[in-house]
């Protein structure tokens, strides 16, 4: 095993310090190491956090390996500065057995890229009719923890209840898709001024927050762990605010997307929530798919809520909700586009537009809360001596212009598509061993 | 001059009293022996239509025919569940034929806006899903103004599922881009949310069709679907048209001078009875006529010159 | 401070002018045109004019004018805009059509003079002969002319010429009528001096 010397690399934004990588862990920490034997990286000007950990992830493997497999999802994740990715359920067959949890969890460790962490669906074919077995994917070889129907909402209030209850036996954890079925029917877009001016099916903010508004009474009445996906909008914002405050178990997430992009890009026009980035913001024109996404994006006022409530605590987590798509899926008409994203090559570089060089708050709300949510010992963990080294450098005053053809992911439906972002993963370990140096793949 | 005509708000003042003002003259070829101009000869318009509508399909087609340019009628009536070719692949088709223009109707909103993007000739929207109809709204407007001479200063009310209609959506843009006042009349749950700052700011809405009437030059009626009523958006027809149809005695509430319109298909009965309909308030039958100059006009308009 | 204009490497040449005809001259003509129809029309009996737009519209409207004040007749007049039947339209971003205003008695059966300011390649007469064939059948179509200039490309004669200007297709042809432009003059311009 190679050892690497990262020297004058500021950890986690302080000053700038050595760090010897040996053994697959965090040798030493220190000023003017020495380590004859170890490869060199120059680490001025660099930032090292722990991995980035993401609990919202779509690999599309079994399924639909022309979107995304494992692999080129690893592979994404890993250049996006990530050392474990949490699957979701929603692949073709459903990882609702124990079988498909282990395939995707053993083809995580084949890439070898990031550990990933399958996510186990809630109930049977993501039906949302009868629980899945939950317990025996928690024993299963991938030792799942969080359980979620991703993509739909886990509606019946009773099964809910079940499910919240069920996985305390095994510290599960049920991850919601807030949105109540029977107000979001054939929704397209966030309700507001913008899809009444395009004609399109609105997606009510009050679909999402009635759900939230349920869970948190049903995770309080069982005394359950119950984590929140992809909030997005102020009114689930003040939701959880009050759960918490009367200490519910309650944590939520939030994706860059819906921290910078407002229902205004679905005319093809509108400004970005972001002063740095409106410049070099042209949109392809009205009805583009690539911002067809579930949660939709919403108002301006709801992306400045989010970004309270990520920088006060409300929200835990920048979540990427990475959905890749096949191109058809994308270029075609509005209403027939599939729903989703990519984020994993870029959610770095939206936090450090979003919320600054706040490396302690960026690595609260991307490795550490997350891994701890998420159950993955060894990851989310600062450098120090011992410690695994799952970690990853950054260089804050790089810049790039995001082409599509170049990203990792088998898919390119990236909303950030000739945007020019700050911020570069420069290098990824997993374990001590690089999966991404000089901000390339190293397999 | 405009490169496609996608929506409503794809036009200034100065343009679409232009196409008005064109309209017009066209119109006049209908009353000759020989009702053709060759301004178009040898452009190609493609009707792409994947919807039924016969009546805005055959007015296209006879614009485009008095004008003298190919038609080729293409029918893709075909969902997105059976999949059949996409509207990007029949993009390209259509473009590869060497298509001048394609009108096109479609039951996704924004998909005239996609298909823009693939095509060199110019796009016409005649109606996608539950966003716009452009032509249509000309065509109202330009019967509003040969019946009332103007349109800068009418009440105009819109009355109906306003939610659901292409057709409210681009007479609120126009008319208010012409000067027209717009009242939206409907129930509650068939009035989309912030309807004037989605569209025109002077707009009004009004839940109450009576204290409407007295105060408009014009009541457009809007085609109401049966099938609303299963999605709870109003109890039943009856009640409907109990509180928003147009009947004998609503219609003497009107002021002496004011018009009927509907841009048809109409449910008699539901949104408006015989009575009314066959009235000489109505302009119903106008408006099919107007239709076509239109039409033409706008044809004209994106094709009879060099506008690359 | 301002950077000094480049010197020019030789003086701008000026558009050469020349009036052709001066306003009374205009009248003259128009007068000699109307005189023209009376005898070749045998009265002006059964005769429209129509006048292509622009100038040709209000040249129509004071020929007749002028013949009712010879003879004390009303002629019909109208306007035939010609935009749609143009053989150029794909040369130029899209032109505006104006009116076409028929006298109430129609063109057909009737002699038609057709009258226009300039006549030059005979097109936009070719374009009227088209709209004619769309809005009726008269019995004769004659071609009255302020200007004819030359140059024809299609086989187009005047029946009445208010003056031939022979002129170079370097040079341009400029009639300007006190109901278009506040007042009756035909300049050339260009060319060589």
């Amino acid at each position: 095993m190679t050892a690497y010397l990262i020297t004058s690399v500021s950890v986690v934004g302080a000053a700038p310090t050595d760090l010897l990588i040996r053994d697959g862990v965090v040798a030493e920490v220190g000023p003017d190491l020495s380590a004859p034997d170890a490869t060199v990286i120059d680490g001025t000007g660099l930032v090292a956090l722990p991995g980035l950990v993401d609990l919202h992830t779509h690999l599309r493997e079994p399924g639909r390996e022309d979107a995304e497999t494992v692999e080129s999802g690893s592979r994404a994740a890993a250049l996006g500065g990530y050392t474990a990715v949490c699957a979701m359920a929603n692949t073709s067959p459903v990882a609702d057995t124990a079988g498909v949890v282990e395939q995707v969890w053993r083809l995580g460790r084949e890439a070898g890229l990031v550990d990933v962490q399958p996510i186990g669906a809630v109930t049977v074919g993501l039906a949302g009719e009868r629980l899945a077995e939950l317990g025996a994917m928690a024993d299963s070889a991938a030792r799942v923890r969080i359980f979620s129907d991703d993509g739909h909402c886990v509606a019946d209030p009773k099964l809910m209840r079940r499910a919240l209850e069920y996985v305390k036996a095994f510290d599960g954890i049920i991850a919601q898709h807030a949105e109540e079925p029977r107000l979001t029917e054939g929704a397209q877009m966030h309700e507001g001024e913008v899809s009444t001016r395009l004609g399109l099916i609105g997606w009510p903010a009050v679909a999402e927050e009635a759900i939230i508004a349920r869970d948190v009474l049903l995770a309080e009445h069982v005394g359950s762990r119950l984590h929140v996906c992809h909030v997005s909008t102020a009114g689930s914002v003040e939701v959880l605010r009050q759960a918490k405050a009367r200490g519910v178990r309650v944590t939520a997430e939030v994706t860059p997307h819906h921290l910078l992009l407002t229902d205004e890009v679905v005319s093809g026009r509108g400004a970005l929530a972001s002063p740095a980035l409106a410049d070099n913001w042209s949109p392809a024109g009205a009805y583009d798919p690539v911002f067809k996404v579930n949660p939709p994006l919403r108002t301006a006022t709801d992306v400045a809520a989010l970004r309270t409530a990520l920088a006060d605590g409300v929200v835990d987590v920048i979540a990427t909700d990475h959905a890749p798509h096949a191109v058809e899926d994308k270029e075609c008409e509005w209403a027939y586009a599939r729903p989703g994203m990519l984020g994993l090559e870029t959610a770095l570089s939206i936090a450090l537009d979003v919320l600054g060089p706040e490396w302690d708050l960026i690595a609260e709300r991307m490795s550490r809360t997350p891994a701890r949510i998420a159950g993955l010992t060894g990851h989310g963990v600062d450098p120090a001596p011992g410690v695994p080294a799952n970690l990853t450098l950054i260089d804050p005053a790089a810049r790039r212009t995001i082409e599509p053809a170049e990203l990792a992911s088998r898919s390119r439906n990236t909303p950030y598509a000739r945007m020019t972002l700050p911020g570069r993963i420069v290098a990824t370990f997993l374990r001590g061993e690089p999966t991404v140096l000089d901000g390339k793949a190293v397999k | 001059m405009i490169r496609h005509l996608l929506s409503g708000a794809d036009l200034d003042a100065d343009t679409a009293t232009e196409i008005l003002d064109t309209a017009a003259e066209m119109a006049t070829v209908a009353g000759r022996e020989i009702k053709k101009l060759p301004a178009l000869r040898g452009r190609t318009v493609v009707n792409l239509f994947y919807e039924d509508s016969t009546r805005t399909r055959i007015s296209f087609e006879a614009a485009a025919k008095r004008l003298s340019a190919d038609v080729i009628n293409f029918s893709a009536k075909g969902s997105s569940v059976t999949k059949g070719e996409s509207l990007k692949d029949t993009a390209l088709t259509l473009q590869a034929m060497g298509a001048d223009a394609v009108v096109v109707r479609h039951p996704a909103s924004g998909a005239p806006h996609r298909l823009a993007n693939w095509v060199d000739g110019s796009v016409v929207n005649a109606g996608d899903g539950t966003h716009e109809h452009p032509t249509q709204a000309l065509l109202d407007a330009y019967t509003m103004r040969a019946r009332l001479g103007r349109l800068a200063g009418l009440s105009v009310a819109v009355v109906g599922d306003v939610l659901h209609s292409r057709v409210a959506r681009s007479n609120v843009l126009l008319l208010s881009t012409l000067g027209a006042k717009v009242t939206l009349v409907g129930p509650p749950t068939l009035i989309p949310v912030d309807i004037a700052a989605a569209l025109a700011p002077g707009t009004d809405v009004s839940y109450d069709l009576d204290s409407v009437l007295p105060n408009v030059d014009v009541v457009m009626m809007l085609r109401v679907q049966r099938e609303r009523m299963s999605d709870s958006y109003f109890p039943s027809a009856r009640e409907y048209a109990r509180r928003y149809g147009l009947d004998g005695p609503r219609m003497r509430r009107l002021p002496e001078h004011a018009i009927v319109m509907h841009p048809g298909p109409m449910n008699r009965g539901m949104e408006i009875t015989p009575e009314v309909a066959d009235s000489p308030r109505s302009t119903i039958v106008e408006q099919v006529t107007n239709g076509v100059s239109v039409r033409m006009a706008v044809l004209y308009l994106l094709l009879g010159g060099n506008n690359r | 401070m301002a950077y000094p204009p480049a010197a020019r490497s030789s003086p701008p040449r000026q558009p050469s002018v020349k009036v052709i005809l001066a306003s009374a001259d205009v009248q003259r003509v128009v007068d000699r045109i109307a005189h023209q129809i009376l005898e070749k029309t045998q009265g002006a009996a059964d005769t429209v004019l129509l006048g292509i737009p622009t100038r040709g519209a209000p040249l129509a409207r004071r020929l007749a004018s002028r013949i009712s004040a010879f003879e004390d007749i009303a002629v019909p007049v109208g306007v035939l805009d010609i935009t749609l039947y143009r053989d150029d339209l794909r040369r130029h971003a899209t032109r505006a059509i104006g009116p076409t205003e028929l006298p109430s008695g129609g063109i057909d059966g009737k002699r038609v003079v057709l009258v226009d300011d300039v006549l030059f390649s005979g097109r936009t007469v070719r374009a009227a002969l088209d709209a004619l064939n769309d809005v009726g059948r008269p019995a004769s179509v004659q071609l009255a002319v302020l200007v004819d200039r030359g140059h024809r490309e299609l086989p187009i004669r005047a029946d009445y010429v208010g003056k031939n200007i022979p002129t170079s297709l370097a040079e341009s042809v400029k009639v300007t009528l006190a109901e278009t432009d506040g007042a009756d003059e035909v300049k050339l311009y260009g060319g060589t001096p």
